[in-house]
């Protein structure tokens, strides 16, 4: 009441001002939204059911039902690009955990004024574009000539660890075998200095009297990481497990390019969203392509869903 | 192990100083060579970006490849001015990046503003709205994008890229966090009682004070902006129209690629944010990974 009492004596223009600025400042926000968020979304949806190619104008649109959607479902080259999605989703995401978290918890237990130069180093990847990224890699993964081939076989004519590299050239971008593990080389790469540096801002977040008091009790280093760190480290953890399975089921730019375009050796670098691309681009079949998205969506969704009930909330002994 | 190592130390109390200097010595050498290793594996590719820069296509596919600098940079440039025209391209990169930038700086800091300030009505369901619409998964949205472009006749122009991300539901977080806690709301009081309308407390109070926070949401839209493909891939269908990723990616697919010509402009394009990055690493990464751990 007092609150409307103040309002009420600031008549005319300087209480309109006051009373609507707010919702004034934010509606950009909202206006782009419902124009090219929220439409494209229904306009998709409303896509998914009609037949029809964008070159025709929009009176050519004809009504087909669920047609496009049993069309990709029977359509053996989209479960193939289902297929190649999940695998280069764990392929490429697993790893960049496995390294990521050890570099960073040797990153917080011993380096001090060098913190900052090492974790820079390790970010340069993730800002630097995928073309530039996917092109230099390209020349690097050459089958004849490439400096990566060269390498290991360099290392394989090491004593003793020597074994465990390959003592031919693997043609990494024209063998079907490879491809997959190509790409995902490339996109661990590139995000595991991202994930490190996630880490290392969740163990800079642990109170350090809880490794003392753990000390004084007489507990391990090993101790100490199984029973503070790695449960501290787990909603954070999951934070940036989710952005790589949610950025991994998306995955275009990389494969796009080290294959170039095409899918590389028997497609196995198609991912869907490339096919979406290429269903819509070469096909220009625009109602296929829109279902298709909403079939990658409810993908998507139902792995994100999955995610958060094996690894959120719900994982967690007591709270954080 | 810890244990005798801090009876040991006691007459000394230096070492008990350093808070976690007590990694004993063979785990402290494996963290560094671990952290070493990855370093170089980091590196390493940009490296040889520079060097192929500098060699011939033929000197780049032999045995053993080129480990040092060789001597055909300028050739290699002549060569990439010819097959496109990349100071265009370049051009074209930093038009669409500097004017996304800057329509994100002020939507985002006007959003963010108000939520940050105000108590209004359905305060909360709107900003949870806003952090909502970041779950929406965007690649999936290529055809109706592509279409409503080609609608509007949109295509082949920069608009279409920079209008739909001036407003960005990260930004409008990113700012609301800063403003909330960094401006006391006194201040804002104060300048409404001298009669500052409300967008005047804005650009005179609020802009100079978020002087940090816009520098990170800025750095971080101009690096997205800059390296971004699938949307320009859409949008731009000629040559002179190509931001330089998209036209270093059509000189890739041409047969028989000279690629020491595309690697030079590689380097070209990583240059200038490898310089960005040198200048204000910090705030750049504390804005790329602040979505993720404030969230």
């Amino acid at each position: 009441m007092l609150a409307r009492s103040t309002s009420a004596r600031r008549g005319g223009w300087s209480g309109f001002q006051r009373r609507y600025a707010p919702y004034i400042f934010i509606s950009p926000f909202f206006i782009l939204f419902l124009v090219f968020g929220l439409f494209p979304i229904l306009f998709n949806a409303y896509l998914s059911f009609q037949q029809w190619q964008p070159g025709t104008g929009l009176g050519a649109m004809k009504f087909v039902g669920l047609r496009n959607y049993t069309d990709n479902l029977t359509d053996p080259t989209f479960w193939q690009s289902l297929k190649n999605t999940a695998v280069l989703a764990v392929l490429s995401g697993l790893p960049q955990h496995l390294i990521a978290i050890p570099v960073a918890f040797a990153v917080a237990g011993v380096l001090r004024r060098m913190q900052h130069l090492v974790t820079a180093v390790y970010f340069l990847p993730y800002i630097t574009s995928i073309v530039a990224i996917s092109v230099i890699f390209f020349t690097l993964f050459s089958w004849q000539y490439g400096v990566i081939n060269a390498a290991l076989s360099a290392l394989h004519h090491l004593p003793l660890i020597g074994g465990l590299f390959p003592a031919d050239r693997i043609n990494w971008l024209g063998e079907k075998a490879y491809v997959q593990p190509a790409i995902a080389l490339v996109v661990i790469w590139r995000y595991t200095g991202w994930n490190m540096l996630l880490y290392l801002s969740g163990l800079q977040a642990i109170p350090k009297e809880l490794y003392e008091a753990a000390a004084v009790d007489g507990a391990t280093g090993w101790q100490s990481f199984r029973f503070i760190t790695l449960p501290l480290l787990r909603p954070i953890m999951f934070v940036a497990v989710t952005l790589s399975l949610i950025g991994g089921l998306q995955l275009f730019e990389e494969p796009f390019i080290l294959t170039n375009g095409t899918g590389g050796a028997g497609q196995a670098g198609l991912t869907t969203i490339m096919y979406m691309y290429r269903t819509y681009t070469s096909y220009s079949d625009a109602g296929v392509a829109a279902a298709m998205s909403w079939l990658l969506f409810v993908v998507i969704g139902a792995l994100t869903l999955l995610n958060n009930r094996l690894f959120g909330r719900s994982g967690l002994a007591g709270r954080d | 192990m810890t244990t005798v190592k801090a009876t040991d130390d006691r007459p000394t109390p230096q070492p008990r100083t350093r808070s976690r200097g007590q990694v004993p010595p063979l785990p402290q050498l494996g963290a560094y060579l671990l952290i070493g290793l990855g370093a170089v594996l980091t590196v390493a590719p940009f490296y040889f970006m520079f060097v192929f820069a500098t060699h011939t296509r033929t000197d780049i596919f032999q045995l053993p490849p080129p480990t040092w600098f060789g001597g055909n940079l300028g050739e290699n440039y002549t060569h990439l001015m010819e097959r496109m025209p990349f100071w265009r391209n370049l051009w074209n990169s930093l038009y669409l990046a500097v004017l996304t930038t800057a329509a994100t700086l002020f939507f985002c800091t006007l959003a963010g503003y108000a939520f940050a300030m105000y108590t209004f009505k359905g305060r909360e369901v709107l900003f949870g709205l806003v952090l909502a619409t970041l779950l929406i998964p965007s690649t999936l949205n290529i055809v109706p994008f592509a279409l409503i472009m080609q609608a509007l006749g949109w295509i082949d122009q920069p608009r279409a890229l920079w209008v739909p991300g001036m407003a960005s539901a990260f930004g409008i977080f990113l700012m609301r966090q800063y403003i909330g806690s960094s401006i006391p709301r006194e201040l804002v009081e104060a300048a409404r009682i001298d009669g500052a309308t409300e967008f005047g407390i804005f650009r005179r109070i609020i802009v100079p004070l978020t002087g940090p926070a816009m520098a990170t949401l800025g750095l971080v839209t101009f690096v997205q902006s800059w390296n971004s493909f699938l949307g320009p891939l859409i949008i731009f269908r000629s040559g002179e129209t190509y931001t330089a990723p998209l036209a270093l990616r059509t000189l890739q697919s041409v047969a028989n690629t000279d690629w020491g010509a595309l690697m030079c402009g590689v380097a070209l394009t990583v240059v200038p944010l490898l310089i960005l990055f040198a200048l204000a690493s910090r705030q750049l990464i504390e804005g790329l990974t602040a979505g993720a751990t404030k969230g």
